[in-house]
């Protein structure tokens, strides 16, 4: 056997000749987003009575390692609306970047208009909506993917709650209760019990809704292994967002592995 | 034993290896490697009457086993004179690729926008049809992956429904079921609103019985067929469900319906 | 030779290289789980059986008998959790016989991962073993490539997430027959509802020391919807393209008919000692 463990896994040479190499030099003009590198995981996301409640861990993966654990993934627009990042981390870096610019660009132009008729001059959370949502399918058919799924939570031009989703590919929807990668299995069901429909969450309070989101963070650390139980939680109301990125899990219950002794036939 | 020989010429199944199972991916593509499409499942349906046109589709959008949201509609008003398409005219049902067909939707809607503008009067259901064909058929190696039914009224006051594959090809017909559960639907249709296999009894022998004739089927009976075959198509298809939403296109304009389907 | 016959695996590998798609096995995409109580332990399961995106069976019993006080819940591949624990049985219960000693859940679950761990996954059987026995009350969980764990709730299938999410906002030690039962029912209309693989209705059963209770069906939340108009045809409708009686006494021309005298001897074939 060959010792080198670069040859190790590789095809043997003197069965299949030299191996290939060229399909490693980017040989194409430009190279682009090809696979996620550092990940975010979940994002979730409820409506209630008065507004929207968005959370995510602050916690980055580089694969399987935690790589960065206090990497802030919910960001505030406009002091309106949030956007909550999963997926690539460096994606999402750029689309913050974008989307300050955006907000800096609004804020100088749709100034008139804002003293005019109060905050509606201003992008809200449905447009902002729009926005990314047409920014994500004009980079898939470029074949240039933004590898993210984000969730978009304010309000809209109404007044009434707003809580909506973005893909790589561009496919957008919204949904009283949305939660992103994990949190779409393991999330969504805990939050469909409270908010199934728009009148549900319409009777949610906030206190109500809150609890809800830290059931659901809670579970998304037991059960999902690129978690962690630092994370960030958003609450906007038309009174604007209240954002606090340092919260701990609290009440987590390991008892229970106390009283479990292996996995089968073993009693000590 | 050629089974533990270290000669992998020796060990394989003893078919020659041109017929090997393919097990990697074609030379020179990388392993991971962005696809644009995904399938979000749904299921849609229309059926043109003597004076009116009903399309349907179910409100789940779906990913893989999971359900992305339970209201997403499939079914648009194209080409009103506002964003609340009040004064719409026609009708366009899409599904399969929830993100092709917003973006189908929208181009088409305000192609027809423009036309009403430029013209003073809004697009006959025809010339839309034939836009809609051009348009599919310009993404001809990189499609919208849709299935579009567009409905409306005629010059003559008649239900139209054209169906389209996702390249363009296009036909008026007198129903059509699109979608995940279309092989499930239209057999069905073809059964009850175009009465293909039924035969007036006693008419004939063999193959000289009878057909039964064809008669226009009244709103109240296409609606009935059209919730019965969602009913039918939920049972049986795990994409398809949440809410049935329809939309009747009358010379009184276009009125919508929302129902419940089951959830599970 | 006992076992499976692989005698077609040359001429299916090469049909395979040439195009010839592999046959679809039905799964049950499934929501199962397990949960242990003061005095017994309870599994459930949902009833939609899938091949592919359609429902092959609207409800179907994934709850397996293994002896009267073991029993299983199945996901996977229907044929394989149905055989499997079949076969399991049948050891079992000979294994019982010839010990003279009441089955054992240990015992059950080491032959069931012995069985998978020989077919390397290839069986595609994942199930939830629950039972009580002189030693106590015992959960488990096998996976088709044979490994297994023991835990207090348990969940499995494409809806085990949304089972686990009830279990893990609701779960607590030390529950009561009727809590663990409320629970286990809930968790699988967690699946049910937000699992496509998942669907139907409810099935639970019971075991405690005295005895096993199957609740077959316990909730059924997806009653399908009445139709609205008929679809009766009026006879004559569908056209007969061609027509042959056969009549009974000309049935010996086409297969050889042997009328058999009832004897009213008693030498019937020995059944049973």
């Amino acid at each position: 056997m060959d010792h080198r463990p670069q040859a190790w896994g590789r095809p043997r040479d003197d069965v299949y000749g030299a191996y290939d190499y060229s399909y490693l030099q980017s040989g194409g003009p430009k190279q682009m987003t090809q696979s996620p590198v550092v990940t975010g995981t979940s994002v979730i996301g409820i409506k209630f009575k008065d507004g929207v409640i968005l959370a995510a861990d602050n916690l980055a993966s580089y694969g399987s390692l935690a790589r960065f654990t206090d990497v802030k993934r919910l960001r505030v627009f406009l002091g309106t609306s949030v956007v909550g990042f999963g997926g690539d981390v460096s994606d999402m870096q750029y689309l913050d970047r974008h989307l300050n610019e955006l907000a800096i660009d609004e804020s100088y132009e749709g100034g008139g208009a804002q003293e005019e008729h109060g905050e509606k001059g201003k992008l809200n959370a449905a447009n902002l909506h729009t926005y990314l949502h047409k920014l994500m399918y004009r980079r898939r058919n470029d074949f240039d993917p933004l590898w993210n799924q984000v969730l978009v939570a304010g309000l809209d031009a109404a007044g009434k709650p707003h809580l909506s989703s973005v893909d790589l590919r561009g496919t957008a929807f919204t949904s009283p209760s949305l939660a992103t990668g994990f949190g779409a299995a393991l999330a969504q069901p805990i939050m469909r019990k409270y908010a199934a429909t728009e009148e549900d969450a319409a009777r949610l309070t906030r206190d109500q809704a809150v609890k809800v989101v830290q059931d659901c963070m809670k579970v998304l650390y037991y059960r999902d292994a690129r978690s962690l139980d630092k994370y960030s939680i958003a609450v906007v109301t038309k009174d604007g967002v209240e954002l606090k990125e340092d919260e701990q899990l609290e009440k987590q219950s390991w008892a229970f592995a106390e009283q479990i002794r292996g996995y089968g036939t073993q009693t000590v | 034993m050629a089974m533990f020989s270290q000669n992998p010429l020796m060990n394989g199944p003893n078919y020659s290896f041109s017929d090997a199972p393919k097990t990697s991916a074609p030379e020179g593509s990388r392993e991971h490697r962005f696809d644009p499409y995904t399938d979000n499942g749904g299921s849609t349906l229309a059926i043109a009457g003597a004076d009116f046109a009903i399309m349907a589709g179910d409100t789940r959008l779906t990913s893989g086993y999971s359900i992305n949201s339970r209201h997403h509609p499939k079914v648009f008003k194209i080409g009103g004179t506002t964003a609340d398409q009040h004064d719409a005219t026609i009708v366009l049902s899409v599904v399969g690729f929830a993100a092709d067909g917003e973006a189908l939707k929208e181009r088409l809607d305000s192609i027809c926008k423009m036309y009403r503008y430029r013209h003073g009067k809004p697009m006959s259901v025809k010339a839309c049809a034939q836009r809609l064909s051009t348009i599919l058929y310009q993404k001809r190696f990189f499609p919208y992956y849709a299935y579009a039914i567009l409905g409306g009224l005629d010059e003559a006051g008649k239900g139209a429904v054209y169906s389209y594959d996702p390249v363009g090809s296009y036909e008026r017909e007198q129903c059509r079921a699109g979608g995940a559960a279309a092989s499930l639907i239209m057999p069905f249709l073809d059964n009850q609103v175009n009465f293909k296999n039924q035969y007036v009894p006693g008419s004939g022998e063999g193959h000289a019985l009878q057909e039964r004739e064809r008669r226009p089927l009244s709103r109240n009976e296409v609606e009935i067929l059209v919730k019965d075959a969602f009913d039918g198509a939920v049972e049986r298809h795990i994409e398809v469900g949440d809410g049935l939403q329809m939309m009747v296109i009358t010379s009184n304009g276009v009125e919508e319906i929302l129902l419940p389907l089951k959830k599970d | 030779m006992p076992g499976f016959d692989f005698s077609n695996y040359n001429r299916n590998a090469a049909l395979h290289a040439r195009g010839v798609p592999l046959p679809k096995a039905t799964s049950t995409g499934t929501t199962i789980v397990g949960c242990i109580f003061e005095g017994g332990v309870v599994i459930a399961a949902d009833t939609r059986a899938t091949s592919g995106p359609i429902v092959a069976d609207k409800n179907c019993e994934k709850l397996h008998y293994i002896s009267p006080n073991i029993w299983c819940a199945g996901a996977g591949t229907a044929a394989d959790t149905e055989f499997t624990t079949a076969l399991i049985s049948s050891q079992l219960e000979l294994h019982s016989l010839s010990t003279g000693r009441k089955p054992r859940v240990v015992t059950c679950m080491t032959m069931l991962k012995q069985h998978l761990f020989r077919y390397q996954g290839h069986i595609g059987a994942y199930l939830v073993v629950a039972g009580v026995d002189p030693t106590g009350t015992h959960l488990f969980t096998v996976h088709a490539h044979g490994s297994t764990d023991k835990l207090p709730y348990v969940t499995m299938g494409s809806g085990s997430l949304a089972a686990m999410s009830v279990f893990e906002t609701q779960w607590k030690p030390q529950l009561t027959q009727d809590e663990a039962v409320a629970l286990c029912s809930e968790a699988i209309q967690s699946g049910i509802f937000n699992d496509l693989g998942s669907g139907s209705n409810v099935d639970v059963a019971i075991i405690t020391d005295k005895k096993t209770t199957l609740k077959r069906n316990y909730i059924k939340p997806n009653e399908r919807v009445p139709k609205l108009k008929s679809y009766i045809f009026k006879r004559g409708t569908t056209a007969v393209l061609n027509e042959k009686i056969i009549r009974k006494e000309d049935l010996g021309n086409f297969v050889s008919v042997h009328e058999l005298a009832v004897e009213e001897t008693g030498d019937k074939m020995e059944v049973d000692a």
